[in-house]
């Protein structure tokens, strides 16, 4: 259900001057190119679906001193894409603190015996002392997965996610991990994500997607039988069980899913992936590196799906449908019309609550696009989206989903992501933990669109009802009219004088 | 189908629905390539043995779900509680958007800090540059009255000199010459956050004391905190208890009101904290206190260097620790304790006469920073609890010799277990094989509480899972009271929960206890 509707361009124009023009000239320079207000998709004459233009500069340094809200190349490998694998122990290699923020954060469920046969919500590391930097890591690296063997021997892998200090005091984790690997005939991998690479999580993303193909793929004689319908789901987190209401989707339509990477994923899905029909990749910011190699080196197609929102989820069932033929066809339709009364139905309980209400999004690399449609399933507006680690192809695809007028920042600032929220007041903001409780203490509701807000699955069907939910919960609960002390000043419209 | 717009499921009720079970059952079976059961229930079962406890103990590198955080973090909550001030981290970005969304989580507030977001080239020719361009668009957005520099371990390890590049970029203007930029070196590789808090308080007092003639003022105290995740509900009592007394004194980093700011419509970025005007009027002071002794020692001996008198607490929680705290603060400042707070002492002991019986011979796991965890071996004595476990992943061999001197001092801590320097799962193994009643800990402790069976008592930070109890105090009389009440309400809710079986334990249910 695209909505038909502009946003007011002229206003976002005159909000980004205004932050800009706060800045110290040689940032309000930099900045200037990563802020913009979309076109429409003729005036830029861009292909007919295409919406709109979002030209931003993105994927560059972020300025120091600006608060960016953007995470590190570690943050991107140990975080989003390693993390997950559930029956590998990731070990933090370096100091405590980055293993001990990013632990049990994320949400990527999934099923084992934790400590036991899987390992995801615990926190590995080599707790790096001064010693470990003046005389390097690699001998205690070595110890520590032997003390691995010993205390957790059925581990399937092992997984040496770089800090900041491995690369800058020339440790040799590849050296390790070589000879670790003869040792105990399993799995090691060395990943270099040390936190100082790249200029976001993006490209750790990047490496630990090499990392697979450099240290998984084509190194055991990997006995599968492939069938007709197997595909991969990629760059599915499972946050909140996101990749369990998308799997039960595509296994209705009858597909076989023989990997999901990375949530709940074990070892074995990520090295037989290479035998499937169709790699399906939701979040292409973060593993369209691998999907790419895996066309170029297995001959495995590829294909960008949405299962946020019904009009994203019927649109990509049936694509990816197409790709199998009829009998998968068939099949496709009777599921989109066994689900049509549930859509209907929550829909019809929520639009009447949502409709008009203006968004603001500003998420990682995906989902600033992705969750757009989902919105306006409900009615909803999106006023703004940016990204936190998006590449240029990423604001390309951004087109296909937001309107002319469309306020656009790339690494937006803590500064500017005030201001615009202070100027456009939507009715709702879609961000991290770290934008949260600002947004909030200025009368705003808000949801955390990486964690869902402790909330979820939001992907398929089963996920979108709960969306709905959330999103009304958050917009309509009665604490926002609470924020004024009726003894302040008479009464008015109490958010607009939140405002003020 | 299990969902429908009447009553939606999400993720707690839905994967447990006969379609998601049946579906997570086939994919573990058909393509997760799992070990067989009984593998994993050996090996289960194995890790819950002494065999296993003595390998686990025995561990020298790897170290598994540790109880600590690294430096910045200590230093960015310590600058927190200092009045308009930015934390401005030296070194790679990411570890700023770590450090905020931690005390976020923890807090449910704002947590601003900026990142000098040093990448590869930075790496190579040093962070000058990045320190130079950052402070000046730190003063610039975010109007501060004062930055306040630590590092990350990047700064660290490529040797960054915070001193002289604070002076370079001064030099090229980022910021106005007297602007006040204390710093602070905080390598992520040495100690814990609990450093990071000292370091930091230290190079605060260092930029305003140094050079500085000091003139005492008799009677006058200055207070240190250290790092509380409970800060926002012990500073307050703590205000509230001097105030009563009518002492002359400064808290020295008081992030009570910053990290407790009220919805109406205004987002602070910054709130509260102990003014600039009073951090330098704190030389003069007679006395500085610290309340938590392990996580300002430097600190402290820098208050020393500069003549003030010094004394240090561990976390002034239950009845002997607050007593000894009040009789301190009333000998240096000369005022005498009121009759109003014997009184609430009075009804302290009172409570815990009252719930004597429930509470004595109970036996206690207790973990988290090197001064709670002593101050709660203490309260829990003073109960008639036994802290069988007491365990600091960032306790060094002098908190170790201190708490078993407590230990010794009381027919309860007998039978007691000093663990400096062990990690979560060390405890795990301790929680098998020498079982407790209780877990006091913080969030990352409900792992033990669900493998082990341990109720866990959330009082320390970082509390993710509940929300609020920060808010409330642990310090003085009232908040050993609260302490109290949190701990009868867990063994009360596992009996009620135990006996609560129609027909076959709840003769035991008893409505009076």
């Amino acid at each position: 259900m695209s909505r038909e509707y502009e946003n007011d361009g002229a206003l976002h124009a005159k909000l980004i001057e205004e932050v800009l023009s706060h800045y110290p000239d040689k940032a309000a320079k930099r900045r200037k190119k990563h802020l913009n207000v979309a076109k429409s998709g003729n005036e830029a004459g861009g292909e007919s679906e295409v919406l709109s233009e979002c030209d931003v500069k993105s994927n560059i340094k972020s300025i120091p001193g600006v608060m960016t809200i953007r995470g590190c190349a570690y943050a991107g490998s140990k975080g989003v894409v390693w993390g997950p694998v559930k029956d590998m122990v990731h070990i933090s290699h370096g100091p405590v603190g980055c293993g001990q923020y990013s632990w049990s954060q994320r949400r990527n469920y999934y099923v084992g015996t934790t400590g036991v046969d899987t390992f995801g919500t615990m926190q590995f590391t080599s707790d790096f002392q001064e010693k470990d930097i003046v005389f390097g890591g690699d001998k205690k690296l070595e110890q520590i997965i032997d003390e691995i063997e010993v205390l957790f021997p059925l581990n399937n892998g092992i997984t040496v996610q770089s800090e900041c200090p491995i690369g800058l005091i020339g440790d040799d984790t590849e050296a390790v991990s070589r000879k670790k690997t003869k040792e105990y005939d399993k799995t090691i991998v060395p990943v270099r994500c040390e936190g100082f690479r790249g200029v976001s999580q993006s490209l750790g993303h990047h490496i630990a997607n090499d990392a697979i193909r450099d240290w998984v793929f084509d190194k055991k004689n990997v006995k599968f039988e492939a069938g007709p319908y197997d595909v991969n789901v990629i760059g599915d987190y499972n946050i909140g069980g996101d990749a369990w209401a998308s799997r039960i989707l595509l296994e209705e339509i009858g597909l076989r899913v023989v990997g999901n990477w990375s949530g709940d994923a074990t070892l074995a899905e990520i090295e037989r992936a290479p035998k499937a029909k169709l790699n399906l990749i939701h979040c292409y910011r973060s593993m369209n590196y691998i999907c790419r190699h895996m066309e170029e080196k297995y001959g495995v197609a590829w294909m960008e799906y949405n299962f946020f929102g019904p009009s994203q989820i019927e649109a990509s069932l049936r694509n990816i449908a197409k790709h199998f033929g009829p009998e998968i066809e068939e099949k496709t339709e009777k599921v989109i019309a066994k689900y049509r009364p549930l859509v209907d139905a929550v829909i019809a309980k929520y639009l009447s609550r949502l409709e008009g209400n203006t968004v603001m999004l500003y998420v990682g690399g995906l989902r600033p696009r992705h969750v757009v449609t989902a919105y306006e399933d409900l009615g909803m507006v999106i006023v703004g989206t940016g990204y936190e680690f998006a590449h240029s192809d990423d604001y390309q695809r951004t087109g296909h989903y937001v309107k002319n007028g469309t306020l656009i920042y790339d690494d937006v600032t803590g500064y500017e992501l005030e201001k615009f929220i202070e100027g456009i007041r939507p009715n709702l903001v879609g961000s991290g933990i770290k934008e949260k409780y600002p947004v909030q203490k200025m009368g705003i509701p808000f949801r955390q669109m990486h964690s869902w807000d402790y909330s979820g699955p939001y992907h398929g069907y089963d996920g979108f009802a709960i969306f709905a939910r959330d999103v009304d919960l958050a917009i309509n609960n009665p604490v926002w009219d609470l924020f004024h002390a009726p003894w302040k000043r008479s009464r008015g419209d109490e958010r607009a004088m939140a405002a003020e | 189908m299990p969902q429908s717009a009447e009553k939606i499921l999400d993720h707690a009720p839905l994967f447990r629905e006969p379609e998601y079970r049946k579906m997570l059952a086939e994919k573990k079976l058909n393509f997760e390539c799992p070990h067989p059961d009984e593998i994993v229930s050996d090996q289960r079962d194995f890790a819950q043995t002494w065999e296993y406890r003595e390998k686990n103990l025995a561990r020298k590198a790897l170290v598994v779900n540790p109880a600590k955080a690294c430096q910045p973090l200590g230093a960015v909550f310590a600058a927190a509680g200092f009045e308009r001030t930015m934390s401005f981290v030296h070194g790679s970005q990411g570890c700023v958007a770590y450090y905020r969304s931690h005390l976020s989580r923890h807090f449910k507030e704002p947590a601003a800090a900026v990142s000098s977001s040093m990448t590869e080239d930075a790496a190579v020719f040093g962070g000058l540059k990045n320190m130079v361009d950052g402070l000046a668009n730190t003063y610039q957005l975010y109007d501060p009255k004062m930055i306040a520099v630590s590092t990350t371990c990047m700064a660290e390890v490529i040797g960054d000199d915070l001193h002289s590049f604070i002076q370079n970029a001064k030099d090229e203007d980022s910021v106005p010459r007297d602007f006040d930029v204390p710093f602070a070196h905080t390598p992520a590789f040495v100690g814990s956050h609990v450093d990071g808090y000292d370091n930091m308080v230290k190079g605060i007092l260092e930029h305003f004391w140094k050079g500085q003639e000091r003139t005492q003022v008799e009677g006058t105290i200055n207070i240190i905190p250290g790092f509380d995740g409970f800060c926002v509900g012990n500073n307050r009592e703590l205000k509230r208890l001097l105030d009563v007394m009518g002492v002359s004194y400064t808290l020295i980093q008081d992030a009570s009101d910053q990290f407790d700011t009220p919805s109406d419509g205004e987002y602070r970025m910054y709130d509260g904290g102990t003014k600039i005007n009073e951090v330098k009027k704190a030389l003069n002071a007679e006395a500085t206190l610290s309340l938590q002794h392990h996580n300002t020692r430097k600190t402290l001996g820098y208050c020393e260097e500069v003549g003030q008198a010094t004394a240090s607490f561990h976390y002034p929680l239950g009845v002997q620790a607050t007593d000894e705290f009040l009789m301190e603060v009333a000998a240096i400042s000369g005022k005498e304790i009121p009759e109003a707070i014997r009184l609430e002492r009075g009804r302290l002991v009172d409570a815990m006469a009252d719930s004597q019986s429930w509470l004595h011979g109970k036996k206690y796991a207790i973990y988290g920073d090197p001064d709670f965890v002593h101050a709660m071996a203490r309260f829990v004595m003073e109960t008639g609890g036994e802290p069988t476990h007491c365990l600091a992943t960032n306790g060094t061999s002098a908190w170790e010799a201190d708490l078993k001197k407590l230990l010794a001092s009381s027919p309860f801590g007998k039978a007691a277990q000093v663990w400096a320097g062990k990690d979560l799962w060390a405890l795990r193994s301790l929680l098998f094989t020498e079982p407790v009643d209780l877990l006091i800990g913080n969030s990352y402790g409900k792992y033990l509480e669900r493998d082990t069976g341990t109720p866990l008592i959330r009082l320390m930070f970082p509390i993710f899972d509940r929300h609020h109890h920060h808010r409330f105090a642990l310090f003085g009389y009232q908040g050993a009271l609260r302490v109290l009440t949190t701990i009868l309400d867990k063994i009360f809710d596992k009996l009620d929960r135990e006996t609560s079986e129609t027909g076959v334990t709840d003769y035991s249910y008893d409505l009076t206890r």
